[in-house]
């Protein structure tokens, strides 16, 4: 399966198989006018599956904590006049600030109004993330 | 500024500290009785709670401080929809230290991010309650002469319990503690508190279902209450209710230095047969909730006694 090569913006590869998607709504890619193709499954020699998302948009700010919480072994190609011109590295963001909700009936954010929705990362090894205000482990709904 | 939310905020030597200080107090009451003079303690209490609000505005008091706030929700501008932000900026702009009570886990958290007056936090739902944990480790200290070598017992709802959780936090960081949980089934400690503390440190600990089994070697008895709502099924309820009751048949092969303790409130965990058994705490632990939040409010305030 051939697809093009973008010009002018940023490929995402080494995505966990089936994790594709996922990334592709905590960016909220669906809002660009752009082209962005989503490739799922796609052969790789060193995992084996992998996805890859192609954003063909040369101004698109990629916010890296979205990118590191969702799946740190990322690897994100900067494209420019179809170059390679910058490799960034992905990693697990210490903390998380407006990309998920508490999910904690309990949690004082889900009575106040305007406040910030803060995750910290408290276990490096198990990749868990509390919320600052009520602790609760993160199994929040995306914001974004 | 220095806020208090978590017990964990404090290091053992701030907590030993604030125990000393506490202890000084009600060995030399006069001398801190006109400590915070002139200075403002706000109690908001976004939810009743009697004990607690009372506790707090008694300490002030009796270090010669002024007490204002408010005891329910709806006694305050929140019932018109003011955030709890808003609120606390308002508040903090009038006293010079707040207490707070709110039905939302982690609403004095946010308190602390807004405010321009050290906060306490005076319990924030199922979550942190730190005065209680100080109050615990208080008594303990006094009844026992020290925090560390000693054989404790927590009895009744281990689940959802948020004191015994704090308390066993807070006692990890002593040595040479057994840690004995008597409870049904139904109701143990939660998976993170045996992860996070016991395994994460390597604390041995027992889990037994019946008071009988260990009261023979408890040094200390924190008892909770086993509520009928916490049950799958009413016939559970029923057939377990009674293990976790202590009167006195149970206390017949207890030591005779054991000390038995309790939150509060209690409905009938403890029979009130135990009252006037000498090892019964429970009402001096009240008492030294009071002391230990007067010297709570002097630290957090910079204050020494005079």
């Amino acid at each position: 399966m051939n697809i093009d090569s973008i010009q002018n913006g940023i490929v995402l590869d080494h995505i966990t198989a089936g994790k594709g998607m996922e990334v592709y709504r905590y960016l909220g890619l669906d809002k660009l006018d752009c082209s962005v193709a989503i490739i799922k499954n796609a052969t790789s020699h060193k995992m084996g599956r992998k996805d890859i998302l192609k954003i063909d948009h040369p101004d698109y700010d990629i916010n890296l904590d979205v990118l590191g919480y969702v799946d740190p072994d990322i690897s994100v190609s900067i494209i420019k006049d179809g170059v390679t011109v910058e490799k960034k590295k992905v990693n697990l963001p210490e903390q998380i600030v407006n990309i998920v909700k508490c999910k904690n009936p309990r949690c004082i954010t889900t009575e106040e109004q305007g406040i910030q929705h803060i995750f910290k990362l408290t276990d490096k090894e198990k990749r868990i993330y509390r919320c600052v205000y009520c602790e609760a482990e993160n199994q929040g709904e995306i914001i974004v | 500024m220095r806020h208090l939310i978590d017990p964990m905020d404090l290091s053992v030597q701030e907590i030993d500290d604030l125990l000393a200080l506490a202890e000084d107090i009600i060995a030399n009451h006069d001398k801190y009785t006109k400590v915070c003079e002139g200075k403002k303690l706000a109690t908001l209490f976004f939810e009743p709670s009697t004990r607690t609000r009372l506790s707090f505005e008694a300490a002030m008091m009796e270090l010669g401080g002024n007490v204002l706030g408010f005891s329910s929700a709806d006694s305050s501008s929140s019932t018109k929809g003011e955030s709890v932000a808003d609120t606390v900026k308002v508040v903090s702009c009038y006293a010079d230290i707040i207490a707070m009570r709110h039905p939302k886990e982690g609403a004095p958290y946010l308190a602390s991010l807004k405010s321009d007056a050290p906060i306490i936090n005076a319990g924030d739902g199922g979550h942190n309650h730190p005065t209680q944990t100080l109050t615990d480790l208080l008594t303990i200290k006094r009844e026992k002469g020290h925090l560390g070598d000693i054989t404790i017992g927590f009895c009744g709802d281990l689940k959802f319990g948020r004191t015994v959780h704090s308390l066993i936090k807070a006692l990890s960081r002593y040595d040479n503690i057994q840690y004995i949980m008597i409870s049904p089934e139904e109701l143990e400690i939660p998976e993170y508190i045996k992860e996070e503390v016991f395994e994460k440190k390597n604390i041995a600990y027992e889990q037994v279902r019946t008071i009988d089994e260990v009261i023979d070697r408890l040094d200390v008895l924190y008892m909770t209450r086993v509520q009928r709502e916490r049950f799958f099924n009413e016939a559970d309820y029923i057939r377990l209710k009674d293990t976790y009751i202590l009167d006195m048949p149970k206390l017949k092969n207890a030591k005779p230095d054991l000390s038995i303790l309790h939150p509060l409130p209690r409905v009938n965990e403890i029979a009130v047969e135990v009252d006037d058994d000498p090892r019964a705490c429970y009402f001096r632990q009240a008492l030294n909730g009071k002391y230990v939040r007067m010297a709570l409010i002097m630290t957090m305030l910079g204050l020494t006694g005079q």
